[in-house]
Order: structure tokens, then sequence, then C-alpha cells
């Protein structure tokens, strides 16, 4: 039990454990302290100064979020002292930031825009000194532009980067006036060790982190009566889009996005859930081929641990951190990369359309995804496999865009084909789920008897924020075919966050670890908290969306990858089968080494 | 291997590869050559197992580490207030002058670079300037003439 203690927040009593900030016990008591540099998931910075309040026996105002409560302590946060420093910290703050409001992404999403109105700022009262500074913009990069002008230096986006992502892309270069949140030599988001994750975009109070957007490019292709365009929507994304519409965390929306998504004017509204049952069969069926060929071959060059490739984060991430564990990745494409492949192949051959015309749309919980769509791996239809990737925030903005009631709409049916999916998909947008998808169609493969879970839910590898998961699955009883796994001990570990990524990479390397199976995902949380969901993710909001995730998996009539009749359907028709020719030339793929210097 | 790996190597082996011993690694390379090249903060990051950007913050927020290259003499006029009102401004123009060059630009021959600095605490002598790590105070622009015709008669 940690120590109590009692302060008065505003003449009103609060107890709280010994060590609570005044911020925290101030919601406690449901009074509302504005903050900027703050964040749940990260450190606290104290460096924006407007959630300054006046603590009795103490001249100076103090910043709630890093002070500490203490037995007796007299806060008031609501004083006129208290509300001109904010006022002026916050007018501080505007004249040296491009409040070009109008002509901004971030426009009615903006923290800093918010307490702008809340304080009534009205004229400057300090000198612009925009026009003084030669702020840059970084528009270089496909997936996130950086733009300086629009920069608080609240540094949220340089601790993302550095204490949940373990990247360090971002840091703060030079001091003074001339301090700036930079990459190595100021130069291109592009050129440096930056994942794409997004993770910054998702914490940025302001438009100096967004996402490059391709909303006007997918009205055009909607628009044109020449094209079919097609769309796949992410597991992660049923989960969360309701937030970017008004609705409550944690809210299952998935057939009103499809309704939404038809209504958009989108020729077939088709599900990425049903590439990610292809990747279970393809990914699991490469676990076991390589574990048969380390096992009963011998065969030296097979790599083990397989590493899951499904987070396009994490593919940049090991690309430049650990490029001499390439060939220990899963040569499988992403369910997203897989859907675009076969879209305009399997898809337009059965629908009889030219695949010239087609096209592909998806919908994405992450900004790596549209890095990843234009990649030069991914162009094995012979055409752009996936043309344009929104995040749920940008699917959001057309939603609105279109003037639809979302709340309001019926829940509609994903098209066919390649619309069909299972609850092992819809887990792949938390973390540990793409493990236990995997797990429930490998170890029936191999014993012809489902995992020996309650209810098939695997609970050893379902992810938890913030820590590597060890699990171990002892196969027993095996069919003949499979003799050679007879008592074998599956290891698996599961991680979200690269700075968790990085800790089982680096127990791999020294040796000190001996996994079969690694489950990476960029984002803490997995996809549910990628760096395309709604703003505000935190730590509430995010088990929410996991709640929600599992609740939809549940709620599957099939919950096992194999039992999709649509892939038996594929295999049969198109594919052959698992690892074989079609499926080597559409949905593997292999990757790049590079620089992390 | 980049040009200056074995005194980056030789740097780290004497500081050790902690976080802490960013500074003084940082220092050496100046001490050595100067400035800090780009190829020089990735080796150092690469050493410390830190990330460039990481090294690049750190170099940029001293004035002292320069992170492009700078001439043999390193000329800091001080700007700050007793100083300017010392006649700052009449010194920069005689070094300017001499050196044909502006505030912040190094010689054609990589001799001489000529920066402003804030202050160096010599107000009590003022103006005063620094040339590497020797102050010059009381500075005239006669004084100026002879400083730096006697630098430019050094190798």
């Amino acid at each position: 039990m940690a120590e109590k203690l009692k302060l008065q927040i505003d003449g009103i009593d609060v107890t709280v454990n010994n060590g609570t900030t005044i911020l925290d016990a101030a919601r406690k008591a449901n009074i509302h302290i504005p903050t900027l540099c703050y964040h749940e998931d990260l450190c606290v910075a104290g460096n924006c100064r407007v959630c300054v309040v006046e603590v009795g026996g103490s001249k100076a105002l103090v910043p709630a979020c890093a002070m500490p409560a203490s037995e007796g302590m007299q806060v008031r946060t609501n004083t006129g002292k208290v509300r001109l420093a904010r006022k002026h910290i916050v007018e501080l703050l505007l004249s040296e930031h491009n409040a070009d409001c109008t002509k901004c992404y971030k426009n009615g999403n903006c923290e800093l825009q918010y307490l702008a109105s809340e304080m009534l700022t009205g004229d400057p009262l300090y000198i612009d000194l925009v026009p003084e500074h030669n702020y840059t913009i970084d528009r270089f990069n496909s997936a996130i532009i950086k733009d300086d002008s629009k920069c608080i230096r609240c540094q949220r986006c340089v601790r993302t980067c550095e204490e949940l992502q373990s990247v360090s892309a971002l840091d703060v270069a030079y001091k003074g006036n001339k301090m700036k949140i930079s990459t190595f030599f100021e130069n291109p988001l592009f050129e440096v060790v930056c994942t794409n994750c997004g993770q910054c975009v998702l914490r940025c109070p302001t438009g100096a982190l967004i996402e490059r957007n391709y909303i006007d490019q997918v009205w055009d292709a909607i628009y044109n009566p020449n094209k079919h365009v097609v769309v796949q929507t992410a597991p992660a994304v049923r989960i969360a889009l309701g937030e970017s519409l008004g609705m409550a965390p944690g809210k299952i929306v998935t057939g009103k996005m499809v309704a939404a998504l038809k209504r958009l004017g989108f020729d077939a509204v088709l599900d990425t859930d049903f590439t990610a049952d292809l990747t279970i069969i393809e990914e699991g069926h490469e676990l076991l081929n390589r574990l048969k060929r380390v096992l009963v071959d011998k065969d030296p060059t097979v790599a083990l641990p397989m590493a899951t490739s499904c987070s396009p984060g994490w593919i940049k991430f090991i690309e430049h951190t650990f490029p001499e564990y390439l060939p220990n990745l899963s040569s499988c494409k992403s369910p997203q990369q897989m859907f675009g492949a076969l879209a305009k192949t399997y898809y337009a051959q059965k629908k009889g359309i030219d695949p010239k015309t087609i096209v592909s749309v998806s919908i994405m919980p992450c900004t790596a995804k549209k890095f990843e769509a234009d990649r030069p791996e991914m162009r094995s239809s012979g055409y752009k496999d996936v043309d344009f990737v929104l995040t749920t925030r940008e699917l959001g903005i057309m939603i609105r865009q279109a003037g639809l009631d979302f709340e309001s709409l019926p829940n509609e049916h994903f098209d066919s084909i390649m619309g069909e999916s299972t609850g092992a998909a819809v887990i792949f947008g938390s973390t540990g789920g793409v493990m236990e998808a995997a797990l429930r169609t490998a170890y029936e493969v191999v014993t012809g008897r489902p995992v020996p879970f309650e209810k098939l839910n695997i609970l050893p590898v379902r992810g938890t924020e913030g820590e590597v998961r060890e699990a171990s699955i002892k196969i027993e009883k095996t069919l003949p075919a499979w003799s050679f796994l007879e008592g074998v001990e599956l290891k698996c570990v599961v991680a979200n966050g690269l700075a968790h990524a990085k800790r089982v990479m680096q127990s791999v390397k020294d040796g000190t670890a001996n996994y079969h199976f690694i489950e990476i995902m960029a984002c803490p949380g997995g996809c549910l908290g990628g760096g395309g969901q709604p703003i505000p993710t935190n730590p509430e909001v995010r088990s929410k969306r996991k709640a929600a995730i599992y609740e939809e998996d549940m709620g599957m009539p099939i919950r096992k990858s194999h039992e999709n009749p649509e892939i038996a359907e594929i295999y049969k028709e198109f594919l052959g089968e698992p690892l074989g020719h079609k499926s080597h030339e559409l949905l593997h793929t292999h990757y790049t080494p590079r620089k992390r210097y | 291997m980049s040009p200056n790996g074995n005194l980056i190597r030789e740097l780290v082996e004497k500081h050790g590869r902690s976080r802490t011993s960013l500074m003084p690694i940082l220092q050496g390379v100046v001490e050595r050559q100067n400035y800090i090249a780009d190829y020089d903060l990735t080796d150092i990051a690469k050493e410390l197992d830190l990330s460039a950007a990481q090294v690049y913050g750190t170099a940029t927020f001293y004035s002292f580490l320069d992170t492009v290259p700078r001439g043999k003499y390193i000329i800091r006029v001080c700007k700050t207030i007793t100083c300017d009102m010392h006649g700052k401004k009449t010194i920069v123009q005689t070094l300017e002058n001499m050196l044909k060059i502006k505030v912040g630009e190094t010689t054609q021959n990589k001799k001489f670079t000529l920066l402003e600095t804030n202050c160096l605490g010599w107000c009590h002598k003022s103006p005063a300037m620094l040339i590497n790590d020797e102050p010059y105070t009381e500075l005239t622009p006669e004084r100026i003439h002879d400083i730096i015709a006697d630098f430019m008669n050094k190798s």
C-alpha cells in the first residue's frame, strides 16, 4: 500500500498516493488543468508551463504536471494570476506559431487552437515572430509531413521517438530562440532512421507532425466513372473509427463503417481481414516449414527464430537497426500488401475487370502503411498493388465531408469476394494477435486438434503494453506427417513498441533468448494504438479498443483462419497450395538492408 | 572507414562508451580539427549506441562545438551589451576589412573564421574577442591590425 496524503485543490479535499502529481490529483477531483507538453504515455517534461498553478507558501507558480502533491498542500488552479500566466504562455507560443488555422490539416483537432479559443487570446500581445524564423517544411516523405512553423517545441515527439520507439530519429537541436526539433543534420525524414510509425503524429498537439493525406486523390478515383475502386479495411480501424466521429472509445463499428464506405461510393468494400487469414495460412506454413528444415533436414541456412512481418514500422526498424536479421523475417507480405496484390490479379480475374482500371485503396490505423505501399517491392501484380493508403483519421474526415450521420447508419456486410474473415484476423489489431491467430491454425495443422485453450483464447500470448511477453506451447500427439514436432516446446515472444522490439532482438543477438517465433508490432498496444488512429490515443483509450477487438473476435462465427471458406476457395481456384509458386510470386517478398547511420 | 575513424576510436577508448562520454569526445574532436563533421557525428553515435540525431542535438546545443568546417583560427567577437557600447561594431568592421569576410564566414585559405559570441566575461576590459581559446581585450582597430597581422604570418 502506498502512503496516502491529503491536499486541498480549490478548496476541495483530495486524498492521493504519495508521489502523485498535482495534475493527477486535480484530475481525481475532476478539476481540469490545461496541458500541452504533458502526455500520459511519456515522461514528464514540464517545458510548456501551461499547467501552472498557485501553491500556498510558494511565490512562483508551479507546473502541475511535474510537481508532486504533498501533505496539506493548498493548490489553486483558477486564480487571476494563474489564468493570466497561462494566457500569456499561450500567447507567447502563438507569437512563434504559424497560426494560419484555416489552412491547417489539424484545424479543429489542435490542442493549441483549443487552448487559444478557451483563453480568448484575441489580439496579439506579443510581436509576431513567425516571419523572423526561417521555418522549414519537410514534405518529401510519403507518410509524414513535418512543418516546423507549427511546432511549439513541447518535445512530445522527441520523447515518443526515444522512450516508446528507441529510434530517436528526432531530437532537440540548437538552443534558445534557434531551438528546433530536428533530424540528423536536418535531413528530410525519408533519409533518416524514421520508421514512419506515426507515434509522433499521434501525440503532436499541433499540426507540426501530420500524416500525408490522400483524401482528394481517393475522391478523384471514386468520381472517375472509368475506375473500379476497391477498398480494404484493417482490423484495428473498425474498433476506433467511431472515435473520430464523436463516439466513445471502444465501440465496434464494423457494420457502420462498411455502410459508410458504400455510401462514399467505393465500388467494392472488402476486408484486409481476409488477407490477414491468408497471412496466417502462409506464415503458419512458413514457420512449420522452417522448423522442419531445421529439425529434420538440419539445414544450417534456415533462419530461426522467425519474426512476423505485418508491421511496416517494425520492418523499416529492423532494416535500419538489425539488417543482419532480415532473413529471420517471415517472407510473407503484410495483409495490406497481400490484398493489394490479389485485388489486381485474383479479384480482377474473377470479376472480369481490367486490373488497369482498378484503384486499390486501404484504410489503415497506420502511417507506415503509406510508405509500405510505395515500396518498389510492392508491385507484384504488375501495377502498384495498393494505390492509396488512408488512416482511420482520414476516413473519418471523408465521412464528415460526405455529410453522413455515422452513428445512425445501419450495419452492412462486406462485399464478396475477399470480404469474408474470422476472429483470428480481427485480433491482428492487438499485440499478440498474430501470434494467437497463427497458433490457432498451426497447432491444428500439426495435431489435428484445436489449441488446448478454453474457447480458443490463448491468453498467455496476449501481449501487454510496456512488456515483452514470453510463452511456450507444448506440441503433443502430432499427426504422423509432423511427428518431428512431437514433444517440441514452441517458444514464442510478443512485443509491442519498438523499444521492446529492440530488447527482444538484442536478446536474440546476444544468444540469451531461444525463441522459435517472434511477433513484433511497432506501436504500443499493437495496431489498435497505431500512428493513424484517432487522436487522442492514450493508455485508457487503448485498453478500451483492446477490449473491443477481443469482443469482436468472440462474436465471430468462425475464429480460425483455416476455416475461412473464402480462403479454401482461393487456394482451390487460384493459389494452389500454401507457399506454392503463385503464393511466392504474389504474397511473399524480401526486404532491403538500410543504414542506421 | 570514415576519415577520422582512428581519432574517434582513440577518444572512445579514452573516455568510455557511456552517454556521459559524449561531451568529452565531441570536445576532443573539436580540439583536433576545429569542427565536427557529419561522419564524425555518426561514428560517435555508432560507438556510443546513440542515434545520430541525439549526437547532432547535443553538438548543436553548444556554440563551441561547430558542425560546419571552420578555419584554423576562429575569431569570436563578444556581441553583448558592454562590448557593443565600447565599439564592438568598429572592431567587427576592422576584422571584416582585414580578412575580407563577413561574420559567419571563413577565409578562402581556411585560416580564419569570424564569428560573434555571447558574453565572454571580459566586460571590464571590453571590447573583447577570442581567437581559439585565447582572449584579447581592450581592443582598438590598431590592436586588431597588430594581432591579425601576427596571425597572418603564423602558419
